[in-house]
């Protein structure tokens, strides 16, 4: 039987708000444990939440850019379960009103097709502590530190149909709380995690098989592989006659396997109720107008441009404008007056595979925008070659300083100058007598081997265009 | 002797400089010492901190900055979290709790020159009528100490009627300021819900819960209120409105005012004492110039079983944070987390308060939410509309603040409903957010009879000045019980 996976992702963006969504201290990653827990993250006995206007400030930008309803009316709830790292013993959540409803976003596959993932809706909520099992004896170690920490939990409809494009879609709004500078995005902190929501049916089947629920993966790699291997599973279960069944299951990256944390049936109760500490967060036309005008320009937006203005290719532009990062870097390039392809081919070639090679991220690149500009400027004056730019370019990543002093120092710079060409031209044909002859008397390819040999006399700083007029003419 | 006197009169002195601080602190230190034995009004008594507050206060009014509670003794009902002091809530389960932070009110008390004597006793958690729940002991009535003083700010009420404190604060949630100080012969009030920040008051029901001032007169109320009320920043359900000046209007003539008499408040359950007391205390409004009017509050009989719903609810998770985790009571070698949880919640909580989780959790759970909660919240609303009407014709509305007199200890212990039922005539003004008062109107059979004024919402001036002009004709507020004066 031939199969089809449905996917419906919720990912937890950590929000970037200085202080934590309902007191004063700081959401700061990496502090010793317990140091950034106030009374309030403690769940002191009298102590009561104020809510935080930036992480307000930030769902509305998610909603306002996702086109999505921004609830005008939204309300906090408690969601009550005991747990040693939930201080309150409730997480304070949003149930039944968010602040962010109904909404879309599109995504493009690899092989170019576009889709378009609905949003169910996103809320604000608290996350909780850390519980730390190992190196207590037998005893569990409690780090508050995270508790009260901004989350914007953004719910997916079950629109993917593969683990690919449950990553893609994932990328997209990684890519997209970056632009709006409500979330760093950094995963390996957690600041960025999903569940996912898996079922498979017959193909062509419209009522949706039972859903496992992943929990807690914060790899694009792990999605794609926790998701592959969640389907496998299905359709083993249901191919050798059972049934999945409705349950929580965990991703274990070092076994590659997904595993049973509870079933529906352990599920708890939460007992959502509104809390009664908290206003209704009510939110004006006004509020949203003025929100709306701080967002920045929207990937899509800014790739579009990057095609009309800087004549880019849809390709190139796509790729120039996935990450915020990336996008600013490029534009800080082309900002010191550099050809924008030449900017675009450096920063998606070279720029790139070197970034991936190091397994850094654009933020980190030792070579500066205003570096690479320098750079590019002397390709552009034909103070050096395309070839000799990559021995300028590792000299910077080396951290030997800036284009003009790795020039100079190693002696990059292109010959240009007539007769000094003319000479090493003269020393070649001197040294090519037979090849001179074969040329002459008719092997017109043996021409590039005299370009070949012009370059290498010159280390490569002869002006390649200059070395091809001035063989044409010597050698008729 | 200082303490027959009331607060007002005790700040006069003070400014006149017939007494310091230290004087008066020690005098109510050393009837604590010597009174409180019988009546258990309080569980800790902080007797250096005081004095040496009480100096403090004393050089402050000598350098020209003093107030009119610069220097004056006062009690904290032990609900509010004072720091490096223990805060118990009358648990067990906090019984080792030292709070390292001030709730809004100590603060503001403390701003204004308040000297603390100690904390006063109450039901667990704000939980009873009788001060029969707390873990520290029922809290005896001055004027009989067979029974009880009400609840839940039973210490505070006792300790004043005692005249072991000038005035102390206390909370109501449902009716645990107006119902101890009408069964204990003292003034109390209940502010609009929002006036005084919550911050730092150890939460039984979030909706509902307000802190107010338990004293001998009306003046003095209004004096404490002061001090008390405003927008805290830190608590997002105090509201940000002008704090007026609550002696301004104190002595306003009554004539015109519009006094409304609900009929369901003199029906059935009521005492025939009490009717009697509050009848004449009408009268006496009569003659000073009030109009009375008949009105209903058709919803009145929900009022009971909506607070039994609403109330346990928000406790069942206001008090999931007493896990044995963090602070408080932690069961002894537990096996387990699960171990962990149950023990320390079975042996730090008492009975009522675990009927209550229970309640609320259940009233909550999946499949019976909307049947109760949701249900509840509208007839909530209910309850608030009649208030809403009734306050078109009126300017207060007046009735017993409680069916009957101080009954009893152990009298109703192992009856829970007919417990609740002594809130009757208090719980609907907590639902619907108003202020509520209790002024002393008399008594039935030598015990004392409350007189509950309710007013619109933030008009505790109206309340203060209604309570206090009553006060100016009567002496049942200078009552002090025999063994105490």
């Amino acid at each position: 039987m031939e199969w089809e996976t449905v996917i419906g992702l919720e990912i937890h963006a950590q929000l970037r708000t200085k202080s934590k969504i309902f007191s004063s201290a700081s959401t700061a990653f990496g502090a010793e444990p317990n140091t950034q827990a106030c009374a309030v993250d403690l769940g002191l006995p009298g102590v009561l939440p104020v809510v935080n206007a930036e992480a307000i400030r930030m769902a509305t930008k998610f909603g306002l850019a996702t086109g999505s309803e921004v609830c005008k009316h939204s309300v906090f709830a408690r969601k009550n379960y005991f747990y040693p790292d939930l201080p309150k013993g409730y997480q304070i959540s949003q149930m039944e009103l968010p602040i962010v409803g109904e909404g879309s976003i599109d995504i493009e596959l690899e092989d170019g097709i576009k889709k378009t993932i609905g949003i169910t809706r996103a809320h604000l909520e608290e996350d909780a502590g850390k519980s730390l099992h190992e190196d207590y004896h037998g005893m569990t170690g409690i780090d508050l530190n995270r508790a009260g920490t901004p989350l914007l939990e953004i719910v997916s409809e079950p629109d993917m149909r593969s683990a690919k494009e449950a990553v893609a879609y994932m990328r997209k709004i990684h890519s997209l709380v970056q632009y709006l500078e409500i979330c760093d995005g950094n995963m390996a902190e957690g600041s960025f995690r999903c569940d996912a929501n898996v079922s498979v049916r017959p193909k062509g089947q419209k009522e949706y098989g039972t859903r496992a629920e992943l929990k807690n993966i914060n790899s694009f790699r792990f999605v794609e592989r926790a998701i592959n291997l969640e389907v496998e599973r299905q359709i083993d279960v249901i191919e050798d006659g059972g049934d999945v069944v409705q349950e929580t299951r965990l991703y274990d990256a070092d076994k590659h396997e997904t595993r049973s944390m509870r079933s529906k049936e352990e599920a708890n109760d939460y007992r959502y109720f509104p809390d009664p500490d908290l206003l209704p967060v009510v939110l004006d036309d006004a509020y949203l107008e003025e929100v709306r005008k701080t967002l920045p320009e929207l990937p899509a937006e800014k790739a579009a441009r990057f095609v009309s203005e800087l004549s880019l290719s849809e390709y190139d532009a796509g790729i120039l404008t996935a990450s915020r990062d990336l996008a600013d870097f490029f534009e800080a390039v082309i900002s010191e007056s550099v050809d924008a392809k030449l900017a675009a081919n450096w920063m998606i070639g070279d720029v790139s595979a070197r970034l991936n090679k190091e397994d850094l991220s654009i933020t980190n690149c030792p070579v500066s925008a205003a570096h690479l500009a320098g750079m590019l400027k002397r390709i552009e004056d034909n103070t050096i070659s395309g070839k000799i730019a990559k021995d300028v370019f590792n000299g910077m990543w080396n951290g030997e300083g800036d284009a003009d002093t790795v020039i100079e120092k190693k002696g990059l710079k292109q010959i240009t100058d007539d007769s000094a060409i003319e000479a090493i031209i003269d020393e070649v044909i001197a040294n090519s007598p037979n090849q001179l002859e074969q040329y002459l008397s008719g092997k017109d390819k043996l021409f590039g081997y005299f370009v070949g040999q012009v370059m290498k006399l010159s280390q490569g700083k002869a002006n390649p265009a200059q070395v091809n007029t001035m063989l044409k003419n010597k050698l008729k | 002797m200082y303490h027959t006197k009331t607060l007002s009169e005790l700040s006069a002195m003070l400014e006149a400089g017939d007494v310091t601080s230290v004087q008066l602190t020690e005098h109510y230190l050393q009837r604590i010492k010597d009174h409180d034995a019988q009546l258990n009004s309080f569980i800790t008594i902080t007797a250096e901190s005081a004095l040496k507050a009480a100096a403090q206060a004393d050089e402050v009014r000598k350098e020209g900055n003093a107030g009119p509670l610069t220097g004056i003794p006062i009690a904290h009902k032990d609900i509010f979290c004072t720091k490096g002091v223990k805060t118990t809530c009358g648990s067990k389960m906090l019984d080792n709790f030292e709070s390292p932070y001030d709730a809004t009110v100590v603060e503001k008390m403390q701003q204004a020159g308040v000297v603390m004597l100690g904390k006063t006793n109450m039901d667990e958690f704000a939980m009873g009528s009788s001060n029969e729940t707390s873990f520290y002991g029922a809290v005896k009535n001055p004027w009989n100490t067979k029974a009880v003083p009400g609840g839940s700010s039973g210490g505070s009420a006792s300790s004043v009627a005692a005249r072991l404190t000038p005035a102390s604060t206390g909370t109501d949630t449902g009716g645990s300021i107006r119902q101890p100080a009408a069964l204990c012969g003292i003034t109390g009030l209940k502010p609009t819900y929002g006036r005084v920040s919550r911050y730092g008051m150890i939460a039984f029901a979030s909706s509902l819960d307000q802190a107010g001032p338990m004293a001998q007169s009306a003046e003095d109320c209004a004096l404490l209120l002061n001090a008390m009320s405003g927008f805290d920043p830190k608590d997002s359900t105090s509201l940000e409105q002008d704090v007026p000046n609550y002696t301004a209007e104190l002595n306003k003539p009554l004539d015109g005012l519009k006094i409304g008499l609900p009929k369901e408040y003199f029906g059935e359950g009521l005492s025939e004492g009490t009717n009697e007391v509050v009848k004449k205390a009408i009268e006496e409004y009569k003659a000073m110039g009030a109009e009375i009017i008949d009105i209903s509050l058709p919803n009145t009989h929900l009022a009971v079983p909506v607070y039994y719903v609403v109330a346990p609810a928000e406790c069942s998770s206001n008090l999931s944070r007493f896990d044995g985790v963090r602070f408080g009571h932690r069961c002894e070698d537990p096996k387990d987390l699960e171990d962990l949880y149950k023990r320390s919640r079975g042996e730090g909580f008492g009975e009522e308060v675990k009927r209550r989780i229970l309640v609320g959790t259940y009233a909550l759970s999946a499949g019976y939410y909307d049947a109760y909660y949701i249900k509840a919240q509208q007839l909530r609303r209910m309850i608030s509309d009649d208030f809403t009407k009734a306050f078109e014709k009126v300017d207060v509305i007046m009735g017993p603040s409680s069916p009957e007199t101080a009954f009893n200890i152990g009298e109703k212990s192992d009856d829970p409903i007919s417990m609740y039922l002594s809130d009757i005539y208090t719980i609907a003004v907590n639902l619907a957010g108003l202020p509520g008062m209790s002024v002393p109107a008399g008594f039935s059979e030598k015990m004392p009879v409350g007189l509950q004024i309710i007013a619109n919402h933030f008009d505790e001036s109206r309340l203060l000045n209604v309570a206090h002009q009553y006060q100016l004709k009567t002496d049942w507020h200078k009552a002090i019980p025999e063994e105490f004066k």
